[in-house]
């Protein structure tokens, strides 16, 4: 009990030492233990296998929209008419609240502009613009707030996406442009693969 | 029990002699039923027991729907039909297991509020009070999972938002959702684990209500006064109190009588005036519903969540100063836990020595103000999110952080408190010699009338 006999006595620091090292190695065999519990409840190996889709788009014509289920989200696939494109290139980057265009094919990043958030057809198009000129636009129709799908068809006051449960508007290109919702809809990774099918994932 | 001097359990027999030196669980059980009471308890202290009955009923109803019910997405729906059209007696034990949350928090809710009127929390029940608050947020946890169950829509859109909150945390917020549903969405996986945890945390729950009414037998019980019942000898604490068997014991069961005739009046006649109509549609991960409204008992906390959006300044602050790490999504989440939490720290936040709202002058009307303020949360929060309810959401979220965080602290400081009565027995005289005409002597303890 004496500091000073305590200090001065080795098989005092022998025993700290065995102390430490036990209560050490305790909590390593109880972390060890407990993670393969908790790993469990992460997603199950055929959950994970499920990790591609192939779309074909052939039915979806200019101002429809075609809605899949993908990793059980939904996966929004228009096809915006020419005045919808236009309308979403008339915005100005800075009235968008979210300035990024959250797409998974395009690294960093980029600004959110029509020509960032639209698929380029099969075989890449044209020249500039030619992602916007097609008018494909695929995106994951879970809104960025708390995970609703998003009404389609011209809802909201923007003329594209409005999510009911707590009121953001999103505009022709799934942009937000008001309400709650912090960011962009994203796009998933989806490329097309040949004229009329977009594989997803 | 209490430090309250009172006759403790003394084993006569031999057989319970012998008992009681192996295990004194006679005598506990003994102690725990008449413990000394304070006689001048209200109305408002019968909640207690009908939260232990709606404990037990939702525990004895929820072991037989299981043996029914059948937690897969393809049938789960189908099978809570099979309850409520093919098993025996099956409706009324689904509507009443349905019914019995709400039976629940209602009782919860004036419990607290009855807590937060007369001081209950204050030392030396802060114990009481954090287990209680625990209790609560394991009954939020238990209702929200067991609303999942029968695989609706609002069921499955419910889940969708709420495990959503836990996406907002920066940073590891989306591995948390992830591993929550245990998938990318709601789907199988997280039907299977929420029947898991919703047949778990009732037992929890009952654990904690254990020790919940051992911190409150320790302290003995708060009173309409706030007073301390006298322990300087077991004649002055006779004088205070009545041991709760048969007196409590019989008041509590009588209210509790009433309580179930409504209860039941709504079971048999409107058994699904507190839920959604859009639960009898079978989930649909593709199709959300026009309008996503929680249960009832969730509102104002669904309110305060969605009151701070972008355009409100403390928002943009936030955001701001985190440089864009706490966004209008995260702070919607850190203000819904944010009121839990102020709620659970009133022992701290108050600084006033005195108990009871009754003698608190300017305390009383703060507290009015603050229940009609929930009142006014819970309707908001089933409004749709636009026009003037955002703003009404905003003020009463206000109100609500005010509350704690503001007038509490201050009150103790700038208030008189009106005196308070000297002892129990003083109350008690005062409130029952007048009624009658007998004239109170102040010395009479036992009750005149009728004896």
């Amino acid at each position: 009990m004496n500091p000073v006999s305590h200090a001065e006595d080795p098989s005092g620091e022998r025993r700290d030492f065995l102390y430490y090292a036990t209560a050490g190695f305790g909590a390593v065999a109880a972390g060890a233990a407990a993670w393969p519990l908790v790993n469990s409840m992460n997603p199950s190996a055929d959950t994970r296998a499920a990790s591609q889709m192939r779309v074909d788009v052939s039915g979806v014509s200019e101002g429809t929209q075609l809605t899949v289920l993908f990793l059980g989200k939904p996966i929004f696939i228009r096809r915006a008419t020419p005045d919808e494109i236009e309308a979403a290139q008339a915005v100005e980057l800075g009235e968008l609240p979210d300035q990024i265009a959250r797409n998974e094919n395009i690294s960093g990043d980029v600004e959110a502009t029509v020509e960032n958030r639209f698929l380029p057809p099969f075989g890449g198009g044209e020249g500039d613009g030619a992602a916007a000129a097609g008018g494909w636009l695929v995106m994951q129709g879970v809104c960025t707030h708390l995970g609703c799908v998003p009404l389609g068809d011209g809802a909201g006051d923007f003329g594209g996406w409005f999510c009911p449960c707590h009121g953001s508007h999103y505009d022709t290109a799934g942009r937000i442009r008001r309400g709650p919702a912090p960011e962009n809809l994203p796009i998933p990774a989806a490329e097309f693969i040949d004229d009329t099918t977009i594989l997803l994932g | 029990m209490g430090g309250i001097p009172h006759d403790h359990y003394e084993p006569n027999s031999r057989g319970e002699k012998w008992l009681h030196r192996r295990l004194p669980i006679v005598g506990l059980m003994y102690d725990t039923l008449m413990i000394p009471t304070p006689k001048n308890l209200n109305w408002m202290w019968i909640f207690g027991i009908v939260l232990v009955f709606c404990l037990v009923m939702q525990i004895i109803t929820g072991v037989l729907l299981v043996m029914h019910y059948t937690p897969h997405v393809d049938m789960a729906f189908a099978s809570v039909e099979h309850i409520m059209r093919n098993v025996n007696g099956g409706w009324a034990i689904r509507y009443i297991h349905q019914n019995g949350a709400s039976l629940f928090f209602i009782a919860v809710y004036l419990h607290i509020f009855r807590g937060l009127y007369y001081g209950s929390y204050k030392a030396p029940r802060e114990v009481t009070w954090i287990i209680g608050m625990l209790i609560y947020v394991l009954m939020m946890a238990t209702a929200f999972m067991g609303y999942v169950l029968p695989w609706g829509q609002m069921s499955f859109w419910g889940a969708t938002v709420i495990t959503g909150l836990f996406g907002a945390i920066p940073f590891i917020g989306e591995g948390i959702q992830t591993w929550l549903l245990g998938g990318p969405a709601v789907d199988n996986a997280t039907l299977n684990r929420f029947l898991s945890l919703h047949y778990l945390l009732p037992f929890l729950i009952l654990g904690l209500v254990i020790v919940h009414i051992w911190a409150f037998h320790t302290t003995g019980n708060n009173n309409p006064t706030g007073v301390e019942v006298r322990r300087t000898s077991k004649k002055e604490a006779e004088a205070d109190t009545l041991p709760f068997w048969p007196y409590f014991v019989i008041k509590d069961l009588f209210a509790l009588a009433v309580i179930l005739v409504i209860f039941f009046a709504i079971v048999g006649f409107m058994p699904n005036y507190l839920g959604h109509p859009d639960n009898y549609i079978e989930a649909n991960p593709l199709a959300t519903p026009a309008h996503i409204v929680p249960e009832w008992y969730f509102l104002p906390f669904y309110a305060i969540l969605r009151a701070f959006d972008q355009e409100v300044w403390v928002v943009i602050a936030a955001d701001f100063l985190t440089g864009g790490i706490v966004d209008a999504k995260f702070f919607g989440v850190i203000a819904m836990f944010g009121a839990m939490l102020v709620m659970a720290l009133a022992p701290w936040l108050d600084t006033s020595s005195v108990r009871s709202g009754r003698y608190r002058p300017m305390f009383k009307w703060w507290f009015w103000v603050f229940a009609f303020n929930f009142v006014v949360l819970t309707w908001v929060g089933a409004r749709p999110a636009e026009g003037i309810y955002p703003y009404i959401a905003l003020i009463a979220s206000a109100y609500w952080f005010a509350y704690f965080l503001v007038i509490l602290p201050l009150l103790g400081v700038i208030e008189k408190p009106l005196p308070q009565p000297d002892t129990i027995e003083d109350d008690f005289n005062e409130h029952y010699s007048g009624d009658d005409g007998t004239p109170g002597s102040g010395t009479a303890a036992a009750p005149s009338p009728a004896e």
